[in-house]
């Protein structure tokens, strides 16, 4: 299995786990613990070939234009990663199987779950800086899904929302820190990176970079003051708690900080930003911690503050506090998971998490109980477990540390603090809740739970201990891999072992244990009477609230800001849009003067004038006319398109004479069909004119002129200045020769540009089909309902009883028989037209799309003239089978060139005699204009005739409103 | 001639715009459709102006732009008919829609209705 496979196989189980039934407990939790399993054991396999300092890189090109490739790129630390996110994966699997309740939607739980996997692996093995910091956002983002899990508390919703905004935030400022990295040394490979530390820390943007990446791995380690979403995110379920925020999600942080380490270490600004931020975290976390009453916040607190250990151990500038990191990485990673799963038996098997009404446990959970409290040990630094090791590491580089005097009297200092910090809030974990009086005031009766959910328990605590006694067998060899890689290839000096003799380590070990003990009774006897429930002092310190604070002003400034600069009234956008495009045409002018050419004039003639003089009165007679008199507007502006038309003969263009004459009919056909809709609008001789109408008015007629004059103005000089050159011989040239036509617009529309003719009556058939949905559900304005005067036997308005029965309430029959019956005689006539401007396209004005109107006009005339019922008992048309048959058969011509190995829609034109007929020439283009002719049929008859069909619809009123009702 | 089409397609535009900024949905579709005219119009006329010398390859005739209009923009404009075709009734469709469900036919629906 390749690296990538390996990658993707968390993805693969997701998808999978995905469409699972999603209650099958059982079968999701096997799925998705196989998945994580056996990429535990490919990734254990591949231990040989990265113990000794090796490097394993496999590489896919993604953008090599921008020097971007997919690397994946695995050593000893980046293994070592790697095998905590899947073994820790696997086992919390088989522990939220027992966890989750039958109840809970798991399939989606396991999902989300697979694919976080999936995206902390590609952290892990990211070889490219960038693709680092899209997996990086893909864990962000697959965590806020993950902690929103139960959606429907309020409190998972809005942890997932803050975990998700500072992570995000975080990454962005990451994705900054990379972005001048690359820029720094020219290369995002991590490699490159990873080889020119000393060019990067003496570079001038050094410090930029450095604080960019600093945010975003203290945004993702939950360090101050950036640590306040943690404890949120424990409204998620606890397998999530588990795996998220001790193994994977808030290692990210430290991950990154490792992983540059070789490169950003050593400068007094690493130092001071780290020390800084992981020493307030350490001590701040710990302190907190002591105070809180719910198991998980003890340990959410407490995972901050040992995350802000390692950031200080990392900020040492020491390889051998680096060492440390790592080896506490590894430690807390173990510890603090088994302790979350505990956390989570505890509240399962209880029904509480709140301490101070946990007692006595251990006599109904003696082996939930002593596993808690091993763990708990390892947390506080007990000997002979692994957490003692590394804290003892830590201890010796406090006080071996050489710096600035006062840190080296505050840092053991500090360190001892924390550890007495860490020693009580370990034991109102590990011993509180388990001795003393057993509680009888559970929500549940407390008993042991299934063995198989405490075996990843047993697994991890059995870790702890055996790293804890006998560390140089067991983990020596694993950490010398993972941190001789994070160092720069070097390890220092160091001994795993639990004895290291009498000194100042051990000596701050034993003040932190017992100042630990004599803390907690202390802290315990001034809780039982009631006093420091509440965290003192650091209550007010409290990111959250600034966070929501700033939440609520940006988005009041969003609102406010969209209200100023935004309309959604549609007259205002119009003319903003209009005003801006007038006022960029005049500043471009300036650049550009617009001056007229010389270019040779035609002469003009009287008719064009004339027909011009024409077609500008119908324009603006249009304008005027369709506020009141609508059929009027709509004639005048058929008159106009039809000069438009004209004007496209006169000019050497008969193809767009031709199309646009018969998209002239459609059109008007389309409005007339519409204007039956619309309500009656008549001019209201009572209602003045207000002062600001008229304002509006005379603005808009001062834009319109505008907008006008520079339209003329722009196109004279257009007209008049010498033509530029042109691509369009290319067109002419190669017609003939290469499209096997002589009309050159039909060949361009159907061979050079067919991609875009193709693109084009998708688009027609898209419109026709979404008008023909939008219409099923139309409901027409009540006074449209019924039949319009035109159509009635007698006006509504007479009272008679002087008509026959047959005929009332029906529309009056038998009237235009005369056109109804030409128009059906025209019929065979139009196909007929419709064949031979289909056929002779290629050469001569015509085509599929003039053919095409032409035969959907004359269906359509037989609509007007014999009305609906008629015409569709006589023809069944199925338009959107047109429009299917039509789009297959062009995109199937387009993919016959691929077939014989040519680019797409590559035409051909085959020439062979017929008897009778003699020489034909057959392009493979005809097929294609007659896909789209097909097409334009289909869809113009399509939104014709679905607007037709209102009419002979029984149209309900509309459904009487609930709400009024109910009032 | 070039004078003619130039103020065509400035009062064209012109009578577009103005309509388009109106408060009823039927004057703003029949500005699209007069802004369509003037555009295609514009459009057809960047390929220069000629009288009888439409696009369609003669035997003899020295396949240049001397010899033959411009087939680019009128090529352009074919489509820019048909599509505007569609587009006319899809936004006739949503006006009567529209219409139907908000009882008005202000652009704005009845917010906009004084």
């Amino acid at each position: 299995m390749s690296l990538f496979a390996l990658l993707l196989l968390p993805f693969a189980g997701s998808l999978l786990t995905a469409v699972l039934p999603t209650r099958a407990r059982t079968a999701l939790a096997a799925c998705a613990g196989l998945v994580a399993a056996v990429a535990a054991a490919r990734v254990v396999s591949l231990y040989p070939q990265i113990r000794d300092g090796g490097v394993i890189r496999e590489t896919v090109s993604w953008v090599p234009s921008l020097g971007l490739d997919l690397t994946l790129r695995v050593d000893g630390f980046a293994w070592m990663f790697a095998l905590l996110v899947t073994v820790i994966g696997a086992l919390v699997c088989l522990y939220a199987r027992y966890y989750m309740s039958p109840d809970d939607p798991v399939a989606r739980f396991y999902a989300f779950f697979l694919a976080f996997m999936g995206a902390m692996l590609g952290v892990v093995f990211s070889g490219n800086l960038v693709q680092l910091v899209v997996f990086w956002e893909l864990t962000s983002v697959v965590s806020f899904l993950l902690i929103g899990y139960w959606h429907h508390h309020v409190d998972a919703r809005r942890g997932a929302r803050m975990a998700l905004t500072v992570t995000g935030a975080g990454g962005l400022a990451l994705l900054g820190g990379v972005l001048v990295l690359g820029h720094i040394v020219g290369s995002y490979d991590l490699d490159v990176v990873l080889g020119s530390g000393a060019l990067i820390r003496s570079h001038a943007l050094y410090p930029v970079a450095l604080v960019l990446v600093v945010v975003g791995a203290l945004t993702k380690s939950a360090q101050f003051p950036f640590h306040f979403w943690l404890p949120r995110a424990m409204a998620a379920p606890t397998p999530v708690s588990a795996y998220l925020h001790s193994a994977t999600m808030v290692k990210a942080g430290v991950f990154l900080l490792a992983r540059l380490w070789p490169v950003l270490s050593g400068t007094e600004w690493w130092f001071w930003l780290l020390c800084g931020a992981g020493a307030s975290t350490l001590l701040l976390g710990a302190f907190i911690a002591m105070f809180q009453n719910d198991l998980k916040r003890v340990l959410a607190f407490s995972t901050i503050s040992h995350l802000g250990l390692i950031t200080l151990l990392f900020g040492l500038n020491s390889p051998l506090a680096a060492v440390a990191g790592v080896f506490h990485i590894m430690n807390h990673a173990t510890f603090k998971a088994s302790l979350f799963m505990a956390a989570g038996i505890v509240d399962h098997e209880t029904g509480t998490r709140d301490i101070r009404r946990l007692n006595g446990l251990m006599r109904s959970m003696p082996r939930t109980g002593t596993l808690a409290l091993v763990a708990s040990g390892a947390m506080a630094g007990v000997p002979l477990l692994n957490g003692f090791l590394s804290k003892e590491m830590f201890f010796a580089e406090a006080v071996f540390l050489t710096a600035h005097p006062t840190v080296e009297v505050g840092l053991p200092l500090l360190a001892t603090l924390a550890g007495v910090f860490a020693v009580v809030y370990s034991l109102r974990f590990g011993y509180e809740i388990f001795f003393g009086e057993p509680s009888t005031d559970l929500p549940r009766h407390p008993e042991e739970p299934p063995g198989w959910m405490l075996k990843p328990v047993e697994l991890l605590v059995v870790a702890c201990l055996v790293v804890g006694v006998a560390p140089s067998i067991s983990i020596g060899p694993l950490l010398a891999a993972a941190a001789r890689p994070v160092v720069g290839g070097d390890l220092p000096e160091y001994h795993l072992a639990v004895w290291h003799g009498f000194g100042a380590p051990l000596v701050m070990s034993l003040l932190a244990i017992v100042g630990g003990v004599v803390g907690y009774l202390w802290l315990r006897s001034h809780q039982r009477s009631g006093r420091l429930n509440e965290t003192p002092f650091f209550e007010r310190f409290n990111g959250r609230r600034l966070f929501e604070s700033g939440l609520v002003t940006a988005t009041r400034l969003a609102r406010r800001a969209l209200r100023l600069v935004s309309s959604r009234r549609l007259q205002a956008q119009m003319f903003t849009i209009i005003g801006v495009a007038i006022l960029l045409a005049l500043l471009a002018a300036r650049g550009v003067p617009l001056v007229w050419g010389d270019r040779e004039r035609l002469p003009a003639s009287h008719e064009f004038v004339l027909l011009w003089v024409i077609g500008m009165v119908c324009a603006v007679g249009a304008a005027v006319m369709a506020k009141f008199h609508r059929l009027v507007a709509t004639t005048l502006m058929g008159g106009a398109g039809l000069v438009t038309a004209l004007t496209f003969l006169w000019f050497s263009a008969p193809d767009l004479a031709l199309t646009q004459l018969v998209v002239e009919v459609v059109t008007t056909i389309l409005f007339l069909l519409g204007l039956r809709w619309l309500p009656m609008r008549l001019h209201d001789p009572s209602r003045r004119t207000t002062m600001r109408d008229r304002v509006r008015r005379g603005r808009d007629l001062l834009l319109a002129v505008g907008a006008g004059a520079g339209l003329a103005a722009l196109s004279y000089a257009l007209l008049t200045r010498p033509a530029p050159q042109s691509i369009s011989p290319f067109f002419l040239d190669r017609a003939l020769p290469e499209g096997g036509g002589t009309n050159v617009v039909n060949v361009m529309l159907v061979d050079f540009r067919a991609f875009d003719t193709i693109g084009e009556i998708t688009v027609l058939g898209a419109v026709a089909l979404t008008v023909y949905a939008l219409l099923r559900r139309f409901r027409p304005p009540a006074e449209s309902i019924g039949r319009p005067q035109q159509q009635r036997v007698l006006p509504s308005d007479v009272v008679t009883d002087l008509v026959k029965p047959r005929a009332t309430g029906e529309r009056a029959g038998g009237y235009m028989m005369v056109p109804a019956t030409i128009a059906r005689l025209l019929l065979p006539f139009s196909f007929v037209v419709a064949a031979h401007f289909l056929l002779r396209g290629h050469n001569e004005p015509g085509g599929g799309f003039v053919a095409g109107l032409v035969v959907a006009i004359a269906y359509l005339t037989q609509y007007v003239f014999s009305g609906t019922r008629w015409a569709e008992g006589r023809a069944h048309l199925l338009p959107p089978r047109w429009i299917a048959v039509g789009l297959l058969l062009a995109a199937t011509t387009g993919l016959g060139a691929v077939a014989v190995g040519y680019p797409f829609l590559t035409s051909h034109t085959a020439h062979f005699t017929l008897p009778l007929v003699g020489e034909v020439h057959l392009p493979s283009a005809m097929f294609f204009d007659l896909g789209v002719f097909a097409v334009v049929v289909g869809a113009t008859l399509l939104i014709l005739t679905a607007l037709a069909h209102q009419s002979i619809r029984a149209h309900r009123p509309p459904a009487p409103n609930k709400r009024t009702e109910a009032s | 001639m070039e004078a003619l089409l130039a103020l065509v397609i400035g009062v064209l535009g012109g009578a577009a715009v103005w309509l388009v900024l109106r408060p009823r949905t039927f004057q703003v579709i029949m500005g699209l459709a007069l802004l369509s005219y003037a555009v295609n119009l514009f459009i057809f006329s960047v390929g220069s102006l000629f009288l009888d010398r439409p696009p369609i390859v003669r035997p003899g005739v020295p396949t240049d732009l001397g010899h033959y209009t411009d087939p680019m923009p009128q090529s352009l404009v074919l489509t820019a008919i048909v599509i505007g075709f569609a587009t006319t009734a899809l936004f006739l469709v949503v006006l009567l829609a529209s219409r139907g469900l908000a009882g008005t036919d202000h652009v704005d629906g009845p917010r906009g209705e004084p």
